[in-house]
């Protein structure tokens, strides 16, 4: 077992309506699929990960769910040159300049 | 369960949550089953225009820099027709606290929320107004939770939304982040029943009031340093706030003759509400998904009247596409010093347009700007879309298709804008507010109501009952 320790930076998941609940006017890629919320907060008490675990969230709520991360990243960033980016503005300044 | 109530139960509470959570009783502006007195719910506010400023100067909003874009002014003159090219200026609204205009939005809710003896403020929205919310929350000393439609349901969001939600955490909100669908609205109207907390709602009263300076800023900043009015300003258009309150400022401040020009990311054919569509827009606002739903049928919204009424402002309602607002953002960055947006900058891929057929010594106005950086950047947004397998390639922006193809337009001549017929979108604000309503037995209330909510004439109106009165009826 996991032990992950109280007020620890961690994220919980939920499911909020299952398929059968969901509106009935929506597309069938959406409607087949749960509908779903997840949350950060410090672990309120010690809990086992992928096991139902309560948060106490920024705002100071308490949320309960399935304690799914700990210590969840931002890991977006810029990622690799766009290279169709990289010549914009050359053939402009030229424009610019009278150069064209 | 996750709320105490289930969706049902707590949807057929709707009206009570939200009156609850705004403490505006909006039955007092109903006149009749159809209209409804705008102005009046506008007002009951309690605040003018100047104590709007002094409530966000306090704030430290507003009073951003407007910006003359010499470079791109000169460039466009460069491949105009003799005599044509207008002034371009930019309002440089990346200048607010949280980095965006939607400052404006917050700080006028947010501080009544306070006034009003709230602890709290929800706001629904994976946009930048969630950062602005919290940024004012912080300000005021209030807890903050922001909802946001993040993530399909393979747990994979955009680069843009995450970033809004790293934002929000690090100005001390809560963040809610959900999978696709509407039921977000269930979400919102739950958490405010449990946390009792104040609804900043981006359509309140309070949310459009707080534009209206940004309007009056730019026509006050353009007389006094050009001594006149600007021919046209052009607004990103997503959910209508920003066309509105910009408009109303505008008008404030006494201009009528400058044109409001609504200016969206073309996402024809991309469904909002689905799951498999969602990682394919490359922009997750200012587009067609949010700006036609909401010009046509503006009381959709979480509010029972929504403040935010584009069609009553609209002279023009313009698309761009996606390729051309990320090609803007690489220009403006390049000639003009100004790494911002993409978002914000649909209204300048427009304006590098518009300003070609207008003469030299006019004036268009870009009335925003966005802040950027890691996910909310071209690099960013293109790098995901390449891997969601959408297929980016320099060449006619006329090649673009939402959702499978982003074409990077070779130079600046190949920028078009494509005009959206505003007749045919108040034909269907016209359906939609009228389906179900027997339309031979209109009263002059309502059809006076109906001609100013699409800026138009009451005899235009009564044309309109004539010509659907036998298919409608």
């Amino acid at each position: 077992m996991n032990i992950v320790k109280k007020g620890t930076w961690v994220e919980v998941k939920n499911i909020i309506l299952n398929p059968e609940d969901r509106l009935s006017q929506l597309p069938k890629d959406t409607k087949e699929v749960p509908y779903e919320m997840k949350v950060k907060g410090f672990l309120a008490n010690d809990a086992n990960i992928n096991e139902n675990a309560t948060i106490r969230t920024l705002s100071g709520r308490l949320i309960k769910g399935e304690l799914t991360q700990l210590q969840p990243e931002y890991n977006h960033s810029f990622g690799p040159p766009v290279i169709e980016l990289l010549h914009i503005g050359e053939e402009e300044i030229n424009i610019l300049n009278n150069r064209q | 369960m996750m709320f105490g109530q289930t969706y049902q139960q707590t949807m057929q509470r709707r009206n009570e949550i939200i009156s609850n959570s705004l403490k505006v009783n909006y039955e007092q502006f109903q006149t009749s089953p159809i209209a409804f007195d705008y102005e009046k719910m506008m007002t009951v506010l309690g605040y003018n225009i100047k104590e709007v400023m002094k409530i966000q100067k306090e704030a430290q909003v507003g009073n951003t820099p407007l910006w003359e874009l010499k470079q791109l002014t000169k460039l466009i003159r460069n491949i105009s027709p003799k005599g044509k090219g207008a002034r371009i200026l930019m309002k440089d609204e990346a200048a607010n606290p949280s980095g965006s205009f939607k400052d404006r939005r917050a700080s006028l809710a947010v501080y009544e929320a306070k006034k009003r003896g709230f602890t709290g403020v929800v706001a629904a929205t994976s946009g930048n107004y969630g950062a602005a919310v919290a940024s004012q929350a912080a300000k005021q000393g209030l807890k903050c939770i922001v909802l946001q439609e993040a993530s399909d349901s393979d747990g994979i969001g955009q680069p843009e939304i995450i970033e809004k939600a790293r934002k929000c955490e690090s100005l001390g909100a809560e963040v809610v982040q959900l999978s696709v669908g509407p039921e977000l609205f269930y979400t919102a109207l739950a958490t405010l029943d449990e946390t009792k907390y104040f609804n900043a709602s981006l359509y309140s009263p309070y949310a459009i009031a707080g534009v209206e300076t940004l309007g009056y800023e730019i026509a006050s900043e353009v007389q006094q340093q050009f001594g006149k009015e600007p021919a046209a300003v052009c607004i990103t258009h997503a959910g209508g706030g920003n066309v509105t309150g910009t408009a109303r400022g505008l008008r404030k401040y006494g201009n009528i003759q400058t044109k409001i020009i609504g200016v969206s990311v073309d996402l024809k054919g991309l469904h909002m509400a689905s799951d498999q569509d969602f990682n394919r827009k490359s922009f997750t606002t200012g587009h067609t998904g949010f700006s036609i739903p909401f010009t046509t049928n503006p009381d959709r919204s979480d509010v029972p009247y929504n403040a935010a009424r584009p069609l009553r402002y609209l002279d023009q309602f313009i698309t761009v596409t996606q390729g051309e607002v990320f090609y803007t953002t690489e220009l403006l960055a390049k000639l003009e010093g100004l790494e911002r947006g993409p978002a914000g900058n649909t209204s300048l891929a427009a304006a590098l347009v518009l300003a070609q057929q207008l003469d030299e010594d006019e004036i268009i106005v870009v009335q925003e700007t966005e802040y950027t950086g890691a996910g909310k950047h071209p690099v960013a947004q293109l790098n995901f879309a390449k891997k969601q397998g959408i297929n980016v390639y320099k060449g006619n922006p006329e090649e673009n298709k939402p959702g499978s193809t982003i074409v990077i337009p070779e130079h600046i001549q190949q920028l078009r804008v494509e005009e959206i017929d505003l007749e045919r979108i108040r034909e269907s604000y016209l359906r939609n507010k009228l389906k179900n309503q027997n339309i031979n037995k209109l009263n002059t209330e309502d059809k006076n109501f109906l001609a100013k909510e699409i800026n138009r004439d009451l005899n235009y109106i009564e044309s309109y009952i004539n010509r659907n009165s036998s298919v409608l009826s």
